[in-house]
């Protein structure tokens, strides 16, 4: 009876959720699979025949440019916020000033205001008659302005402004918890600060620098609104090219090939995180 | 070396909030060029009050979000509570899949529901929108209720069972009024992702169900106007009350646990 009644309370905690995930998550991406092994019909329709196409067209020189844009501007980005962050993350850690807690929000609060706007702010910045510009052409005489806007450069500026607390985060958790009497044992046996910090310091840091390049990896590779925003259509990333099958060309099925292998990437990065993840944590002890 | 240091933290906070000044700036420029200065007024905020659209996709944003936290709050509270206190065989497996819609990318999820409304021939309008907006953020309350949960003494319930009280009366009275902190903010949490939301709702919504996100981005591809800089203001004030509410409900979560 007290079993029967434990099952009753679980399933009545459980069943919402679940009949949720698969209704608005499970169905859905199945729908997708089966979109991308479709037909494209003649209206934007679809016809339902089996077919491969969808998949062979990823392999064009232009979706593997397009791929490979994508991929290379989420790891420069990634590089950018880890060379930026790290520092950052490693002061408020190890030199622990005063207004640690106070700085650690301000980094926080940028990410709770909407995105769209956090992008557009970069347009008032970057455009030819814009803050940069005007800037420029006040400390260098007879300056021409530059062409920013819409450019790969603006691209991934905006990128990196719009990931670079998911970096300094958990990097700054990582480095918080380091025990920093290693460190002093170090240097006490002769090693140089600069030897500290790459033997000890860095090593014990890994699972923070793997989990913060995850954290920016994932969502640059698979954005849309950066590319689409500051790139104005000349920049286009996988996002963009879904985007396009879905709202102009009406290629279902292709755009659901495309939003698998963005799919696959991704999973294949997670994967990766927690094989790293696995493997650092195995070198420590 | 620690000057250095400082000087990176001073660069990286000029690089997080110049730009946000300069359209907070600009939203008390009286020109119409959206990044000359020409003077302080406050009429860009005058037209906005009076424009239709704006207060249409206000509405639009406001009932999709409010209906959408309702949910996932009730649904995301129960599966906190399932998976930390009580053990099962999906438990693992569960826990993984409901932070799964946060891994994948959004345009992603988004084509994703597309394609199935299409499918099933679901029309597309508000309704359409708040069922997506419920799948992300079931995860989001379901990870701040679970670390309020964590460390979660049962002995309480317990010692209210024993003097008799029955289920029921045991979760409003002791559990309930005890994890409301972590509900609270996890509500929080869900309704400023919900509004704040663009791709998911660009790609579910359909003619008339237009929110602000998807106002701001249509004005943003055809034809910015000084405009957008006061909209910006305004979502730029609600996130940070929403903030300072997120954290001091966080704040009494610490302090009473």
């Amino acid at each position: 009876m007290r079993r029967n009644y434990r099952l009753l309370i679980l399933l009545s905690l459980l069943s919402p959720v679940i009949l949720w995930l698969v209704c608005f998550f499970f169905l859905p991406l199945i729908s997708v699979l089966i979109y991308s092994f479709v037909e494209r019909g003649t209206y934007g329709g679809v016809e339902w025949n089996f077919t491969l196409e969808n998949y062979q067209r990823l392999f064009d020189g232009l979706y593997l440019g397009i791929l490979w844009r994508s991929i290379s501007t989420a790891l420069v980005c990634t590089a950018i916020c880890l060379l930026v962050g790290y520092p950052f993350a490693y002061y408020l850690a190890c030199y622990k000033p005063k207004w640690r807690n106070v700085l650690l929000l301000l980094v926080v609060v940028p990410f709770w205001i909407n995105f769209l706007i956090r992008t557009y702010a970069w347009i008032l910045i970057l455009r030819t008659e814009g803050l940069l510009n005007s800037f420029l052409a006040l400390l260098i005489p007879g300056f021409q302005p530059l062409e920013l806007l819409n450019t790969p450069f603006a691209v991934q500026i905006g990128l990196v402004y719009g990931y670079l607390p998911f970096m300094i985060l958990p990097l700054y958790a990582a480095l918080e918890q380091l025990d920093l009497s290693l460190i002093d044992a170090a240097k006490d046996l002769g090693a140089s600060p600069r030897h500290a910090f790459w033997h000890i310091t860095l090593p014990l840091s890994l699972p923070g620098i793997l989990a913060g390049s995850m954290l920016v990896f994932i969502p640059t590779v698979g954005a849309f609104l950066t590319p689409d925003i500051l790139g104005g259509g000349k920049v286009s990333f996988i996002g963009n090219v879904i985007e396009r099958q879905f709202k102009t060309a009406r290629d279902y099925p292709f755009g659901s090939a495309l939003s698998f292998m963005l799919m696959a990437i991704v999973l294949a990065g997670t994967i990766l995180y927690f094989r790293a993840l696995q493997g650092s944590e195995s070198a420590e002890t | 070396m620690k000057r250095l240091l400082e000087i990176n933290i001073c660069l990286v906070f000029l690089f997080l909030y110049i730009p946000i000044l300069v359209v907070v700036m600009f939203s008390f420029n009286s020109g119409d060029q959206i990044a000359v200065w020409e003077g302080f007024s406050l009429n860009w905020y005058a037209k906005l009050f009076k424009n239709p659209d704006v207060w249409r996709a206000c509405k639009n944003s406001l009932i999709i979000a409010g209906v959408a936290t309702f949910i996932s709050t009730i649904i995301g509270t129960a599966a906190a509570l399932a998976i930390e206190k009580y053990r099962f065989r999906i438990r693992t497996a569960l826990t993984r899949v409901l932070y799964l819609p946060l891994i994948i990318p959004d345009i992603v999820l988004a084509i994703a529901l597309l394609t199935f409304y299409v499918q099933v021939k679901f029309s597309r309008g508000l309704t359409s929108v708040i069922l997506a907006h419920v799948v992300f953020n079931i995860a989001y309350v379901t990870i701040v209720v679970r670390a309020r949960l964590e460390g979660y003494d049962d002995t309480i319930e317990e010692a209210a069972l024993d003097l008799g009280a029955n289920r029921w009366q045991t979760f409003w009275r002791i559990t309930f009024p005890l994890i409301a902190p972590g509900i609270i903010g996890g509500a929080l949490l869900a309704f400023t992702l919900s509004i704040d939301d663009f791709v998911i709702t660009f790609f579910t919504a359909g003619v008339g169900s237009t929110t602000l996100s998807v106002y701001i981005y249509s004005s943003l591809k055809y034809g910015i106007t000084p405009e957008l800089n006061a909209i910006s203001t305004m979502l730029l004030v609600n996130s940070i009350v929403f903030i300072l509410l997120f954290l001091w409900f966080r704040g009494r979560n610490t302090q009473t646990s």
